[in-house]
């Protein structure tokens, strides 16, 4: 088992690599490329953590392992809040999310959040999608250290 | 009802996996992004070093070790307390030169590349260079000019994986200019 700083100090090198290696034009691609990296993350991950489980009955169900199970093998911690519009859309509140935690509470640094976000938008897109769950994972960040995902499922 | 009882362990861990998973990722989009081994050996030596600047700061401010007075200290140390520490293993440290200045890290497994096999046509390919680069960043930030490389890698077909770094000077701190 590897030890929490060298995670984080993997991901941080990994977003500035994304970064560093784009031409100005491309800035917007490196947001997906980041994203479909953790897609494929995720994709294995979840094989791996649902090895052992029974069939989910529901897609609340699927939501209920991803903010329990998912985030405390992945981030030690639950999600702090998860609601539901009953109708696809998703939100799972962590108030103390791993890679923001370190970065100064203001405005200041909230343009650069985004970077650090791609990449756990995607594993959550990839687990999901291995669960047979299809949708588009956004983040929002409304304070620093509290940061909001928005979770939106596309109907079927 | 959680399903799988709470295996969340030492707070200071990550899962393994997903830290395998994530470095397989990257990895792969080096590959993607470069054209030949080299170059890919050449960017994850330059994120290792990165890294390396930074967990040298973690590791003095956690690990409590003191001061090393010669090479042989620090070898131990880095492989007894940062390996340890950072990667929950313990390589061995073995084959010191005569002259005491150079020193190999025999590692049996190795955390990075248990999922991964090398496709063919990456013979260059230093798969686990991130760790060099780190070795050299963290003793840099310690004054310590150090070659590392990887001489046998299991990916490889060799039967161990060998780090091997050599001591090349003391770097002295340089006074900025215009200050006495």
């Amino acid at each position: 088992m590897a030890d929490e700083a060298v995670f984080e100090f993997l991901h941080t090198e990994m977003v500035s690599y994304i970064h560093r290696e784009v031409f100005k034009d491309e800035k917007d691609q490196c947001i997906s490329k980041l994203e479909a990296l953790g897609f494929r993350v995720g994709q294995s991950l979840i094989e791996r953590f649902t090895k052992e489980c029974s069939r989910f009955k529901d897609e609340l169900d699927t939501m209920k392992f991803l903010c329990k199970d998912f985030w405390g093998l992945v981030y030690k911690k639950q999600i702090d809040n998860l609601r539901t519009n009953h109708q696809g859309v998703y939100v799972l509140q962590d108030n103390k999310f791993k890679f923001l935690v370190q970065m100064s509470t203001g405005k200041q640094y909230m343009e650069s959040a985004p970077k650090y976000l791609a990449f756990p938008c995607g594993m959550i897109r990839g687990a999901l999608s291995n669960l047979g769950v299809n949708c588009i994972v956004t983040a929002e960040v409304s304070a620093m250290p509290a940061l909001r995902k928005a979770d939106g499922d596309v109907p079927h | 009802m959680s399903r799988q009882g709470n295996r969340a362990g030492d707070p200071r861990k990550v899962n393994g996996e997903l830290f395998t998973l994530t470095y397989g990722a990257l990895v792969a989009q080096l590959i993607k992004d470069y054209e030949n081994d080299e170059q890919v050996n050449k960017q994850l030596d330059k994120m290792g070093y990165n890294m390396g600047v930074r967990l040298i700061e973690d590791f003095l401010a956690r690990a409590n070790t003191g001061r090393c007075n010669d090479f042989r200290e620090t070898a131990d140390v880095i492989a007894k307390v940062a390996f340890k520490m950072y990667l929950g293993l313990t390589p061995v440290v073995s084959n010191w030169s005569t002259t005491g200045d150079e020193f190999s890290l025999l590692l049996e497994s190795n955390p990075l590349t248990e999922f991964v096999e090398l496709p063919p046509g990456h013979a260059n390919l230093n798969y686990s260079n991130l760790l060099c680069g780190a070795l050299r960043g963290a003793l840099e930030m310690v004054q310590m000019d150090v070659d590392v490389r990887f001489v046998q890698d299991i990916l490889k077909g060799d039967n161990i994986t060998e780090i091997r770094l050599k001591f090349i000077k003391r770097l002295e701190d340089a006074v900025p200019v215009g200050e006495d």
